[in-house]
């Protein structure tokens, strides 16, 4: 029995990618990136080798895929990575932000990183085969990214009181 | 390093299982695929009066009919090592067909005029299936009349094997192929459905 049809992989994994490129980019530019993901992942599937981690390829062509729209909406200069920089205390304006809005807002590769090792479930040393880099430099910038969003996400301290 | 698992745990919520809008996005991508040439094999089930039928089609033609005793995911995985493993759930393409079909259970079609793909059928076994649509609507052959019309009147077994190995059940027509003695013989759907067929078109 050789691999699975692809229509197995998208069943299997769609759900993930589409959290994955959710986090990375927001929901407007979210399934762009996963059509386009699915697209080319089909197109090159049938010369993956049978025991290649589907999860960490799709990943790996999510993220690429994900690179080209950010490219595309900076040269656009709307880049939500324009938008300021909160930190600290969260200003009062941004008392609706939501978790993903403050995920948005990380630098790129603490995004990144923060996405597939934590909501696609890859190890460090997949993600640091994504981004480039070590395994060490992509914990580091998962655990940035975690500790920016533990300061700026306001929601958070409704919940301070919360059981852990 | 503190573990956070608080806004992790939140960040899981954060997006939701979207099932319902991933239903949407595998229709796009079905299209795209077939827009872009990529889209080896199509796939779709129907129901039926015989039970659900699986249909996958090439960009030639009909591939396969399977009935649901077959074990459609089995039948998909085969179908994937076999011809193409781009293969998606896309029901447009197996749209005529599954109008045929509907029309045929509802006694409203006698032939299928849908291009079909040969490629799961070789040797004799596809010289005797390119036969049975000679047999008419509503008649039946037996093994050995079979044989002889492909041209070989003593492989009536090999007729057999090519009837219970036939990719595209129904559309071609092995179930009119029965005993010399007037049995049924066998079916790879199971005899109650060639028996169920060979009823539907007698009433007819």
């Amino acid at each position: 029995m050789g691999k699975p049809p692809f229509d197995s992989v998208v069943a299997e994994h769609g759900s993930t990618v589409l959290r994955v490129c959710r986090a990375v980019l927001g929901p407007v530019d979210a399934d762009d990136a996963w059509s386009e993901t699915f697209l080319s992942a089909m197109k090159a599937y049938p010369d993956l080798p049978a025991d290649a981690n589907l999860e960490a390829w799709l990943v790996t062509i999510a993220h690429r895929r994900a690179i080209d729209v950010i490219r595309a909406v900076a040269r656009r200069a709307v880049s939500v990575a324009e938008l300021p920089e909160t930190d600290g205390a969260p200003a009062a304006d941004h008392r609706d932000l939501d978790l993903t809005d403050a995920l948005i807002r990380l630098p790129p590769k603490q995004r990144q990183a923060v996405a597939y090792h934590y909501l696609a479930g890859l190890p460090y040393a997949d993600v640091a085969a994504v981004l480039g880099g070590s395994a060490d430099a992509a914990r580091r910038a998962a655990a940035d990214g975690v500790a920016t969003l533990r300061r700026t996400y306001p929601g958070r301290n409704a919940r301070r009181g919360e059981p852990r | 390093m503190s573990t956070p698992d608080d806004v992790l745990r939140l960040l899981a919520e954060a997006y939701p299982d979207a099932s319902e809008h991933l239903r949407g996005l595998r229709d796009r991508l079905a299209a795209a695929a077939q827009a872009d040439g990529i889209l080896d094999l199509a796939y779709r089930t129907v129901d039926s009066p015989v039970g659900p039928l699986l249909l996958a089609a090439t960009e030639l033609g009909l591939v396969r009919v399977a009935y649901a005793s077959e074990d459609h995911n089995e039948v998909l995985q085969a179908l994937s090592d076999r011809i193409s493993p781009r293969v998606l759930h896309a029901p447009e393409r197996l749209d005529p067909v599954a109008r045929e079909l509907e029309e045929y259970f509802a006694g409203r079609r006698r032939v299928f005029d849908v291009p079909l793909d040969w490629h799961l059928s070789a040797g004799f076994r596809s010289t005797v299936l390119h036969r049975l649509p000679e047999i008419g609507y509503g008649h039946t052959a037996s093994y050995a009349t079979v044989a002889e019309m492909a041209g070989n009147p003593k492989a009536v077994r090999a007729v057999g094997s090519a009837c219970a190995t036939n990719p595209l059940p129904v559309v071609v027509p092995c179930h009119r192929v029965v005993r010399s003695d007037g049995g049924l013989g066998g079916y790879l759907g199971g005899v109650e459905v060639k028996r169920t067929l060979l009823t539907l078109e007698a009433a007819v």
